[in-house]
């Protein structure tokens, strides 16, 4: 009898482990549809370079469902409409994983395509993964059930940055800066709001929107800033945007602090060498000097393509999917869209959790400033022989921002 | 003041580098008539040569090689294309050219890839060339080369110290286009060359029949258009970004100047460029908007119309498109151009 009730335990135990693995070994194809030429392509090109050393990382044994992720990119040359045929051109092969990042007007454009293909298309659904777009207006008024937010979105970041700013006495005269387009408009909402809130007493003595990835020359807008009496300049500026915006103030002489989304990236730290140690900030939800696994990664990626990694809403996708697949145990996009909703993982830097109500990944920000690299921080990014020192870090109770998103859920 | 000062230079030292590209596509719109579309894309050749010569060899070579290659490149293209379809009219000139752009842009792309290269100024360029010194108490100062911290700063909090360097790339891109302005004018004016260019210009015909070889005039003013443009490229590419986009940005603007300048004018031309340049500099720095105008002069408006976006707008914001404004403009009240003569 024991006997009997120990090898059918088993059996169940052997079907429920062959039930559980039933999505194992299959393949998972995706697609990033981001920019590969033109100003703003090198940053694409390098984030292609990070999903494809990650899918290796993450395929197989590397994520508990046990399944294979294969990504190609498409240029989409920074414009909506290129990315929604790209959409197409994805869907038509049979790719139900579609990633974005970079330019919110892309990522409005796509969400709102991939719902009513969804809606359209029922037993087709594409999910819509977003690695950098922080228009919040993405997880609020426009929120989709079909979109996933995994950087941290402009209300996050500008709540992180504006406490530290806070802190800082020194700033009284702020100038904010940005590309004219939803994200450039967003920065400069939040940043009124949000210093008004915590440090009335600051002045914003000049705002400017400019066209993006046209300008080639920022020493005018330089030479307004300066002459505004400005200490602080506050700018979303993210690729040639920024490289050219840091190279013109180092040219010019503007010596008050910087404080910006993406110093990071590609470009940038060759622009800033080693002038603005000490003066160039940064807020993001991760940074050059993590330790851990990531920190062998990151060197192993050095290694293989001399280029950095940055972007480590590539590994929390990859972690992400690999966890909802196994929740869902299927690879098909409706069970994975619903697993991932308040779904938790482990990442790099602790528990991360992809809120129900509006599909933005909740994460610890990191208030960071560029200094020469030291033997406690030493990754030098584009070999400049200087690196981004973590200050202060902003846990997911204090980062998180309340949404206004009715999700509609299918069915 | 030397808010004033900085940005008239940056205003001045764009202005003329546009004046460089400028030059020859007038230069070969007064001796040819062709509008040559792909001249935009000679200055994008020209930075990336400039690039490849200058890991070689150096940037100062890289400065007289590069132009030199553009030229012979833009000398060959007259020979063998345009010179063929010279015969069938203005059309199709227009035409090869604007083929030629599009060719141009994608060997590029083939060649040195989709991104920007880093193509850097020499070392001696990388400073600043002067610094002004704004004291509050001891006024204005100019020094040369780059100041050194301390004369940056004030110990005293009511002292304010500005200092307002300036790149060393565009005190040199003035230095060459001012430089390439005179010579240019002196080989048109005081040389036997430059009279035989200039005769050729409006008496085709007779100066053939006085011995002169023509065609090869043109092949020499192409080439040489073409060379200036390459010029420009090296050091346009060098001080901004060489990249395959450059061509894009700057050949819209290029037309502008010719026709705002007058078609075929040298002086029209440089003026143009230069009031261009500075234009689209100042523009930046004005908030004004029919909004705040608005209010200037008394005028208050309803809520509605005060939140509208076209009201807002302000003058920065629309700076990029001035030049087109201006073109615009120019064609409805001066269609001759600033300096240009009617053809009669």
């Amino acid at each position: 009898m024991k006997f009997a009730i120990k090898s059918v335990a088993f059996g169940v135990m052997v079907m429920g482990a062959s039930f559980t693995f039933a999505q194992q070994g299959e393949v998972v194809k995706m697609v990033r549809i981001d920019p590969l030429s033109g100003l703003l392509g090198p940053v694409g090109v390098s984030q292609l370079k990070g999903y494809q050393f990650f899918a290796e990382k993450y395929s197989g044994k590397g994520n508990t469902a046990g399944v294979k992720f294969e990504i190609t990119g498409i240029d989409n040359k920074l414009s909506p409409a290129e990315s929604l045929n790209a959409l197409k051109a994805a869907i038509d092969s049979g790719v139900r994983y579609i990633i974005q990042g970079n330019g919110s007007s892309v990522a409005l454009a796509l969400s709102d395509a991939v719902t009513k293909y969804n809606e359209r298309n029922p037993g087709k659904e594409v999910i819509y993964l977003n690695d950098s777009a922080v228009d919040p207006d993405l997880t609020n008024s426009k929120c989709s059930y079909w979109h996933f937010r995994f950087d941290a979105d402009t209300s996050m970041k500008m709540e992180a940055m504006s406490s530290f700013m806070a802190e800082q006495k020194d700033i009284k005269k702020v100038y904010i800066l940005g590309q004219n387009y939803s994200h450039g408009v967003q920065v400069a909402k939040y940043t009124h709001s949000t210093l008004a809130r915590k440090r009335p007493d600051i002045q914003i003595v000049g705002e400017d929107l400019h066209p993006i990835a046209s300008v080639r020359d920022f020493a005018p807008y330089i030479a307004k800033i300066k002459a505004s009496g400005a200490d602080t300049l506050v700018t979303g500026n993210w690729g040639s945007d920024l490289s050219l915006l840091v190279k013109a103030a180092n040219e010019g002489g503007y010596t008050g602090k910087i404080f910006t989304y993406y110093t990071g990236v590609t470009g940038t730290p060759s622009a800033l060498g080693t002038n603005g140690a000490g003066r160039v900030y940064q807020i993001a939800y991760s940074h050059y000097n993590m330790g851990g696994q990531l920190q062998k990664w990151m060197d192993e990626f050095k290694v293989k393509y001399n280029d950095d990694f940055y972007t480590g809403s590539t590994i929390r996708i990859y972690e992400m999917l690999g966890a909802a697949m196994a929740k869902a145990k299927s690879t098909d996009p409706v069970k994975v869209a619903a697993a991932m909703e308040g779904l938790k993982v482990q990442s790099f830097n602790g528990e991360v959790e992809m809120r129900k109500a509006d599909h933005q990944l909740q994460q610890p920000l990191y208030m960071t400033v560029w200094q020469k690299a030291s033997k406690q921080y030493p990754y030098s990014p584009e070999n400049t022989g200087m690196t981004l020192v973590p200050l202060k870090v902003y846990p997911n109770y204090v980062s998180s921002t309340p949404t206004s998103c009715e999700m509609k859920r299918p069915g | 003041m030397e808010f004033f000062i900085i940005s008239m230079l940056n205003g001045l030292s764009y202005g003329l580098l546009l004046f460089m590209l400028s030059s020859g596509l007038t230069l070969i719109f007064s001796m040819m008539g062709v509008l040559n579309f792909a001249h935009a894309s000679f200055y994008m050749i020209g930075a990336y040569v400039g690039y490849t010569v200058s890991k070689l060899v150096g940037f100062w070579p890289a400065l007289v090689i590069a132009p030199i290659v553009v030229a012979v490149l833009g000398a060959l293209f007259e020979k063998w294309c345009l010179r063929r379809v010279h015969k069938f009219g203005h059309v199709p000139e227009l035409l090869i050219t604007f083929g030629l752009s599009y060719v141009i842009l994608e060997v590029v792309q083939l060649i040195w890839g989709q991104i920007a290269v880093e193509f850097r100024p020499p070392e001696v360029l990388q400073g600043p060339a002067f610094t002004l010194i704004n004291h509050s108490v001891t006024g204005l100062k100019l020094l040369w080369g780059a100041a050194p911290a301390e004369m940056c700063s004030s110990a005293d909090a009511a002292i304010r110290v500005v200092c307002s360097p300036f790149p060393a790339t565009r005190g040199f891109m003035m230095l060459v286009a001012l430089v390439m302005l005179v010579s240019v004018w002196l080989l048109l004016t005081k040389t036997r060359i430059g009279l035989v260019i200039q005769a050729a210009l409006t008496h085709p015909e007779t100066v053939e029949a006085l011995g002169h070889n023509v065609p090869a005039i043109f092949m020499l003013v192409f080439g040489a258009g073409a060379g200036l443009a390459g010029l420009a490229g090296v050091i346009g590419g060098s001080t901004f970004l060489t990249d395959p986009s450059m061509a894009a940005t700057v050949g819209s603007v290029i037309f502008v100047v010719v026709v705002v300048g007058g078609m075929g004018s040298l002086s029209g031309a440089f003026l143009a460029s230069v009031l261009i340049g500075v234009i689209q500099t100042f523009a930046v720095a004005f908030d004004y908007s029919v909004g705040t105008l608005a209010s200037e002069v008394g005028l208050t408006l309803s809520q509605s119309a005060s939140s509208n976006s076209l009201v807002k707008l302000t003058l920065s914001q629309v700076a990029p498109i001035l030049p087109y404004l201006f073109l615009i403009l120019i064609l409805i009240f001066r269609p001759k151009g600033l300096l240009g003569r009617r053809e009669g």
